[in-house]
């Protein structure tokens, strides 16, 4: 590992210590090799950091909920907001491919949310998230969430100046998504567990065996399970909410994710 | 399949660099994939026959290297592969581990040639003192 900045990209990091500076160039009769060592993310990379300093900026704590369609994102955001908005100036940035229904959904419990339609696109980068920003009024609000694609594949591979990942897997998906899906359960800071209300009819699905599935990843990310229809079950996840917001407002601030991609630390 | 955009970045961030070392050609770009980088080698290949066309990367071979996952053990710090998503250390079977490679996603090496693809003009390639290229240097 590097020990200049902890990331995964071994010796050559060390050695050119200016990433995205062209370190070693060797030339002969016209012909050039340059070692490079650049993340090919280096563009949303940069993007992201910039989204991240925006958030600083405003003492915004920015949470970035990743799961396959149907997970149970929006709703999670619903009961949330019910929860939480008394006390917490909440905005959401949603991304699908189509339709403004999620945003509508969200609006009606009185919070700012921007809807990002992504064409064929399978995942929010950066850029979008820049874009969607700028139609927030990010200085009024205190928790920026933002609801990516549903899609437990591509978003992994895209910061987006997020805080936070959190990975959502619903009862009715099985208990092994994450052995299905490593590079997605690895970047998560949290793992829920939704629609826990349908545990009593699916018999087969156990919460152990999730749990069991991450730690096989070398994780030691926190488990959690909750109903979003029963509101008596969302207690761990608002207070890991609300003690993210305060690690973020705090002295230990925090560094974004541990499994996240090298290039973030790299740049 | 995030590929295409992926191997569309590529395609950019080669052609810029190349740019500012003078380079009339690309002769080839060398791309470090780890295993758990999230991308399919094989699409990534596929989505860059795509990307090249009509830039200056265009004549470009790409040549992807496989990064294997490799774990660090905190228990007996033993540094081993890890094959089939298991990551437990090879060493003392620990899975108290902090992954050291396997999840790049890097422009590691390219291949530039001051020579046009087709006529052998090297009209304005000697005018620079960084741009010559002349030197034998390293």
């Amino acid at each position: 590992m590097c020990e200049a900045c902890g990331c995964a990209a071994h010796l050559e990091h060390q050695v050119n210590a200016e990433p995205g500076r062209e370190a070693v160039r060797h030339v002969r009769d016209g012909r050039a090799t340059l070692e490079v060592m650049e993340h090919l993310l280096e563009g949303n990379n940069r993007a992201a950091e910039h989204n991240r300093a925006h958030f600083a900026t405003n003492g915004v704590l920015a949470v970035n909920l990743m799961s396959a369609p149907g997970s149970g994102k929006t709703s999670l955001l619903e009961a949330t907001i019910e929860a939480l908005s008394d006390r917490y100036r909440i905005g959401v940035i949603v991304g699908d491919l189509a339709t403004e229904n999620d945003a509508q959904r969200l609006r009606a419990k009185h919070v700012q949310a921007v809807q990002i339609t992504t064409g064929q696109a399978c995942h929010l980068d950066a850029e979008m998230v820049h874009d969607g920003l700028h139609a927030l009024d990010v200085a009024a609000l205190d928790i920026v969430f933002i609801e990516n694609v549903g899609n437990l594949v591509c978003p992994a591979s895209f910061d987006l100046g997020e805080h936070l990942d959190v990975v959502l897997l619903s009862v009715p998906e099985g208990d092994d998504k994450p052995a299905k899906y490593p590079v997605m359960f690895r970047k998560a800071d949290l793992v829920v567990i939704t629609k826990s209300d349908l545990l009593a009819v699916m018999d087969d699905f156990d919460p152990r065996r999730v749990e069991a599935h991450v730690r096989a990843l070398a994780s030691e990310t926190p488990v959690i399970g909750l109903s979003s229809r029963q509101p008596a079950t969302l207690a761990h996840w608002l207070a890991w909410i609300e003690d993210a917001l305060r690690r973020q407002r705090g002295a230990d601030r925090i560094v974004p994710a541990q499994g996240s991609q090298i290039g973030e630390r790299l740049g | 399949m995030h590929e295409l955009g992926l191997a569309q970045g590529l395609v950019r961030q080669a052609v810029r660099i190349a740019a500012e070392n003078d380079a009339k050609r690309i002769e080839e770009i060398v791309v470090r994939i780890g295993a758990l980088a999230g991308v399919e080698a094989d699409l990534f290949a596929r989505a860059y026959e795509a990307a090249r066309l009509g830039t200056a990367a265009e004549g470009a071979a790409l040549v992807l290297e496989a990064s294997p996952v490799e774990v660090r053990c905190c228990i007996c710090g033993a540094i081993g592969r890890v094959e089939d998503g298991g990551f437990g250390c090879a060493g003392c079977g620990s899975r108290d581990v902090v992954m050291v490679a396997g999840d790049e996603l890097l422009l590691v090496r390219l291949a530039l040639s001051q020579q046009e693809g087709t006529d052998d003009g090297d009209t304005d390639a000697r005018d620079t003192d960084d741009g010559g290229w002349g030197a034998d240097h390293v």
